[in-house]
């Protein structure tokens, strides 16, 4: 019986802690991308390191949650939702940590003029993480309080969609080259993505709260 | 020779045990919440207790319906009833050892001309229809009153998994001793009249009955039931009879628990005379048919949708077809036992 509290209490730990990750990562994806418009790129790469770092460290809790989930039979009719949920919160994971990993690498010339739109389209999509985690979180303890997190979730989403179209307009009303357009453009849509992907994670979660309801 | 003639009791016992155990731990067991053999040693160890120590009480009720007093006619009695259970597993009834061997010991005092006492006849057929009727009542409550609670507090999903373990294994123990408390007397009963075991005499402190050494027997019958059997009838329960989460599940366990309690414990019935109440009727009640009532209430406590209301229209048919097809079968074998095998069935 001791063991089965003690080992409860850890996986129930590790979940926080996994949340945790994906909950910080949003901040760190925001800040990385400040220190790029503000041409601070010592600090921008330290950036994309640091959510590196914390990429991997979330693929192994989540792997080491999933196999103790396992082993242990543990919730067993909702544990295909759990898994879910947990694989695709790693999606919106590591999209940051892709995102931030091409900007390192490419290294957009972005007009100065789009840089605000930019931080929005950033800001907005981490919001959408953030609640997206939030409603994770509540669907372990608080079931009646998910619904409110999707709907922020999914708010920040439609707004980060708005965001990156009007990014979109400007790029292509530039007299820039074509091959330039294409390149910024495809910046705003790795952020746009973020969001998309917390959208996915929150569909998810609204049927498995349905399922827990039932 | 005794030990043959307890052999239709002991083959009943057995089928108890496969059977009605996994009205405890069914849903538990094919869910995975609680491993197959924690499940049975859990459900063997408090059937014994229940049946030794409790059982008494509602072997008194089916003795009064009719005490059979030969051996032959116990026998005759309990392999009809057995052949009735397995048959109508068979065809898929929700077959109750209860109303089977009421039915046999209906056709015992039908063949022996003996007179059949009808207002515990009406005691125990009332009790019929009230216990799934009772497991559905609790079954509402305690689901109401626990969905609340949990919504109040809080619990992490994993704590609440693991509050669900530990209770399917605590109340599934509560719900074995019920078992073995309610339904040994459907098991052993009527063996009591004509009981081959003396009172065991160790020193001056410990005594043990004839009729506790009778029921001990027939619980080991239902373990064996339990650890060969049940393992599939558990998978069968769990998956299509109905289907439950372990949380339904726990709470529809309980409801039956309590039902079986209710109408064995001597002890509650007492109570009940001390202030003043009418006593609960101590009779052998279907724990498949309770756990029915039980899983339609937690189906009204969840809205209603999706029940299967001509589940109760088979209970019902249970309650007329099985004693009346036992009664019938053991009136014809206690014709043959006494006719062609020439073993008495009855002393005068």
């Amino acid at each position: 019986m001791k063991v089965l509290f003690r080992k409860t209490k850890e996986l129930e730990s590790q979940i926080d802690d996994y949340l945790d990750i994906v909950d910080r990562a949003a901040l760190i994806f925001v800040q990385g991308l400040k220190f790029y418009f503000e041409n601070r790129k010592d600090e921008f790469e330290q950036r994309y390191h640091d959510l590196r770092a914390m990429e991997s460290k979330g693929d192994f809790l989540r792997r080491d949650i999933e196999n103790k989930l396992y082993v242990h039979t543990l919730i067993p009719e909702f544990r295909g939702d759990v898994l879910s949920l947990l694989e695709h919160s790693d999606t919106v994971l590591n999209r940051m940590a892709i995102t931030l990993l091409n900007f390192s690498i490419e290294n957009p010339e972005i007009p100065e003029e789009l840089w605000p739109l930019y931080i929005d389209l950033a800001q907005a999509a981490s919001s959408a993480a953030e609640n997206m985690v939030k409603a994770v979180r509540t669907y372990f303890r608080d079931l009646s309080a998910v619904r409110d997190y999707i709907n922020k979730a999914l708010f920040y989403e439609k707004e980060s969609d708005k965001i990156a179209e009007k990014i979109k307009r400007q790029i292509f009303q530039k007299e820039i080259e074509l091959s330039r357009k294409a390149h910024l453009r495809i910046f705003a849509h790795h952020i746009e993505l973020i969001a998309d992907d917390a959208e996915d994670v929150c569909d998810r979660l609204a049927i498995a709260t349905v399922k827990r309801h039932e | 020779m005794i030990w043959f003639y307890l052999l239709s009791g002991l083959f009943l016992g057995w089928s108890l045990g496969a059977n009605d155990a996994a009205n405890i731990f069914g849903t538990a067991v094919s869910t995975r919440m609680v491993k197959f053999k924690a499940a049975a040693l859990t459900s063997s160890i408090f059937v014994i207790l229940g049946a030794t120590i409790g059982g008494a009480g509602t072997t008194d009720t089916l003795t009064q319906l009719g005490a059979i007093n030969a051996l032959g006619g116990s026998f005759t009695v309990a392999l009809a009833s057995a052949i009735t259970v397995t048959w109508m597993t068979k065809v898929k009834m929700p077959v109750s050892t209860t109303q089977a061997i009421v039915g046999g010991i209906l056709g015992w005092n039908w063949f022996t001309g003996l007179p059949t006492n009808y207002t515990t006849l009406t005691q125990i057929v009332s009790t019929w229809f009230f216990s799934p009727l009772i497991a559905a009542i609790f079954a509402i409550i305690l689901f109401k009153i626990s969905v609340r609670f949990f919504a109040k507090i809080h619990l992490h999903l994993l704590k609440i998994d693991m509050i669900t373990r530990i209770g399917l294994l605590t109340v599934g123990a509560f719900g074995a001793y019920s078992l073995g408390a309610n339904n040994i007397a459907n098991v052993m009963g009527i063996f009591v009249s004509a009981n081959p075991f003396k009172d065991l005499n160790f020193g001056s402190t410990i005594n043990i009955g004839g009729a506790e050494q009778l029921f001990f027997l027939g619980a080991l019958a239902i373990s064996a039931g339990i650890y060969t059997y049940s393992r599939k009838v558990m998978l069968t329960v769990g998956n299509e009879l109905y289907k439950l989460t372990p949380y339904s599940a726990l709470i529809v366990v309980l409801s039956v628990s309590l039902v079986l309690f209710m109408f064995a414990s001597q002890k509650l019935s007492a109570i009940l005379i001390t202030l003043g109440l009418p006593p609960i009727p101590l009779v052998p009640i279907s724990s498949t048919q309770a756990v029915i009532g039980a899983v339609i209430g937690i189906g009204i406590a969840k809205g209603g949708k999706g029940i299967r209301y001509r589940v109760i229209g088979k209970i019902a048919v249970g309650w007329i077809a099985t004693p009346v097809a036992t009664a019938l079968l053991c009136f014809l074998m206690l014709f043959f036992v006494q006719n062609v095998f020439e073993i008495p069935v009855v002393s005068p």
